[in-house]
């Protein structure tokens, strides 16, 4: 075990004795964990494409899945576990996603701690994330599963600490925990290197970088509220959290990252207005001379909501991506290559409308960029049709005028899906 | 004959004035305004004691007699020498909204809008929720925001229409009409506690459309500075939509008062997680 290894679990036992013993007068039931409560749903969930994909089944998701999830505490602590069992129509095969495992406490009035496998956000954008760079599944996303598995567990270490004027709150992972990324199996995506699309035919492979302790990730918020508006900086180092560089043998690699930015959030008229901005500085390229590696980037967000009628929502953001080194990267680019542009422009709109009690919900989720010429409709319909019972069904839709752009890529994976679920 | 008609007449209103005069006022101190009256009532539902707790089971119960269950947990905080207040709504029930969190700055200012956020624990996301209209349904119920966190006291003209043997019966009219699905609201308003035991709210045809009842009420007892007292509090509610046939009925337990609630307890840290003490 590395020294560093060492130290840390020396310090999380220090802090477990430590936190026990400060909670130790008045615990009746010290030690003894309070009877854990069982929780969970079990889901059937289907969908098909809706037109011929040469790179993937028709089938884009078809599968069945058990959540259990166990919680209990002590005077000192409190304990999750969260898990799924899924057969999977489409990879053929059953597999478990250990979504959650682990321990808090809150040892002093001004610290919390959070040990384990977890689901970390931060930031203000709605499906944007600019300084939330913990790991996102754009697999689930894309073929439609429940919105809640756009977030993949982190392996980490929450600290929060908290004061009057200011609160921090800093996250270590030891090991490098990417995106699921779209890698083929599930959804077809523009290779580069063979020039077209691709998928089943040509998975993406890649060199994690995977060394406990060295290839870790600190990601850190400070921030505070001023009135009714809250405000926040934010520092990342790590890595490009999906495939940002390839070898020079083409398989994908995931460059240093650095990430520093700040966002403000508050009410403005009789909505929420939200600002986002962060500098990608890819550390690995910092003059953005190697075509391999993504240049560093600006990038901007600014969003607001408001409900416009009775149990009607509606939200619009504006989200820009600018490259630092785009000369450098022009210079750089393969003939041949299709060259990105050096401004991504973003816009999206969200609608959610309740009805029947608010037991209806529809919405939709519309992301649209004038620069790209491509967009990405998520169209859902969800009924609760008892305490129990949900039944749902939506799409997603990509469109695009050229085959290599963000969405625009994706258009082959459109797809109509529906579920069943039964939570208890 | 049409003389003595009249005389008779008048002698009949003067006998009927003094007589709902004494009725009014058995004791014959001085009547209390309508404002003051309003005033206090708004204090005992919504402002007892320096902060709340209580378990809520809700039931709605459809025409068809189809039911929906809620389970929450809600805790209140006053702001000392201000009608602001906070709230926190954790959620036990039903499944899909378990460990949900619902949090409220609530400003009494007409012109500030509420701060809400509501908490998602799948997705560990603290999302700010745009004001909105109060008068919408509060977790698909049909109890109101507004009837869970109080109606501003100036939003409305209040008459006092009649006293009973128990009760103030108020007529409250919306000082901006088009803003509220009323033309105007009965409250009546129990004597001796001030807690509003009835509320009957009438669309522009002076028909009733929709009955919040107090059906149960409860002596909590607290300590109020160094003092024991007791707190007169609902608990059993049920609101009646005769429009739709929907009954929600809300019943209250474990109710406790001035358990020493801090402001920080209803900041994002424990939107994320909730305090433990508080939830037990």
């Amino acid at each position: 075990m590395s020294r560093r290894a060492t130290v840390v679990l020396m310090l999380a036992a220090n802090l477990m004795v430590w936190t026990a013993y400060g909670q130790e007068e008045g615990a009746a039931s010290e030690g003894l964990f309070s009877p854990p409560q069982l929780n969970g749903f079990f889901e059937l969930r289907g969908g098909y494409r809706l037109q011929n994909d040469r790179y993937e089944k028709d089938m884009s998701v078809m599968e069945s899945r058990l959540q259990l999830e166990a919680s209990t505490f002590t005077d000192w602590a409190d304990f999750k576990f969260k898990g799924d069992l899924f057969g999977d129509a489409v990879l053929e095969q059953g597999d478990f996603d250990f979504r959650e495992g682990w321990i808090f406490a809150r040892p002093s009035d001004a610290m919390d701690i959070k040990i384990g496998r977890q689901i970390l956000t931060w930031g203000t954008g709605d499906m944007l994330f600019i300084n939330d760079l913990f790991p996102k599944d754009w697999q689930s996303f894309f073929i439609g599963r429940d919105v809640d598995y756009l977030k993949a567990p982190s392996d980490a270490v929450k600290a929060g600490f908290f004061t009057e004027s200011l609160n921090l709150d800093v996250v270590y992972t030891p090991q490098f925990d990417p995106d699921r990324y779209i890698n083929g199996q599930y959804n077809s995506y523009w290779n580069n290197n063979l020039g077209r699309r691709a998928g089943r035919d040509a998975y993406v492979s890649t060199e994690r970088p995977n060394r406990w302790f060295y290839d870790d990730e600190i990601a850190a918020r400070l921030y505070r509220t001023f009135d009714s508006y809250e405000v926040a900086l934010y520092g990342y180092h790590g890595f490009w959290k999906s495939p940002a560089g390839q070898t020079p043998a083409g398989r994908a690699t995931f460059p240093d990252l650095n990430v520093f930015g700040g966002s403000v959030q508050g009410p403005l008229a009789a909505g929420i207005v939200n600002a986002e901005t962060g500098y990608y500085q890819s550390a690995d390229d910092e003059n953005g001379g190697n075509p391999r590696i993504n240049n560093s980037e600006m990038r901007y967000l600014i969003g607001y909501t408001q409900e416009i009628a009775a149990d009607f929502t509606a939200g619009v953001q504006y989200y820009m991506e600018q490259m630092l080194d785009y000369n450098a990267y022009q210079r750089s680019l393969p003939g041949g290559t299709a060259a990105r542009d050096e401004f991504r422009h973003v816009t999206t709109l969200r609608l959610t409308r309740l009805l029947m009690n608010q037991n209806l919900q529809l919405s939709v989720f519309a992301y649209y960029s004038p620069s790209d010429n491509d967009a990405y409709v998520r169209p859902n319909i969800r009924y609760k049709a008892t305490d129990n019972l949900l039944l749902e069904t939506g799409a997603n839709v990509f469109m695009g005028k050229y085959p290599h752009t963000f969405f625009g890529q994706f258009e082959d994976n459109t797809n109509l899906y529906a579920a069943v679920r039964y939570s208890f | 004959m049409k003389k003595s008609m009249i005389f008779l007449a008048v002698w009949l209103l003067l006998c009927g004035g003094i007589v709902r005069a004494e009725s009014a006022e058995p004791s014959s101190s001085p009547a209390p305004s309508v404002e003051d009256i309003v005033a206090r009532a708004n204090r005992t539902a919504y402002y007892q004691g320096l902060d709340g707790k209580s378990k809520v089971q809700m039931t709605i119960t459809d025409k068809q007699g189809r039911t929906r269950n809620r389970e929450f947990i809600i805790l209140r905080k006053n702001t000392p020498d201000s009608d602001n207040q906070k709230y926190f709504v954790y959620f036990l029930a039903p499944a899909d909204v378990r460990r949900m969190v619902f949090m409220v700055h609530k400003y009494a200012a007409p012109d500030k809008d509420d701060d809400r956020w509501l908490y998602l624990p799948n997705l560990d996301l603290v999302r700010r929720i745009a004001a909105g209209d109060k008068r919408t349904s509060f977790v698909g119920s049909d109890f109101l925001y507004e009837d869970v966190s109080g109606r501003s006291l100036v939003e409305d003209e209040h008459q006092l229409l009649r006293t009973t043997e128990d009760s103030y019966v108020i007529k409250n009219i919306p000082k901006k009409p088009d803003t509220v699905e009323f033309a105007y609201y009965l409250v009546s308003i129990d004597k001796a506690t001030y807690m509003p035991m009835k509320m009957e709210y009438y669309d522009k045809n002076d028909a009733l459309f929709r009955v919040i009842e107090s059906q149960k009420l409860e002596r909590i007892k607290a300590v109020e500075g160094q003092q024991e007292v007791e707190y007169p509090t609902v608990t059993r509610s049920v609101v009646k939509d005769l429009r739709t046939g929907s009954t929600t009925e809300m019943v209250f337990s474990e109710v406790r008062y001035n358990i020493g609630l801090t402001d920080d307890l209803f900041t994002e840290r424990y939107l994320k997680r909730p305090p433990k003490e508080a939830m037990r």
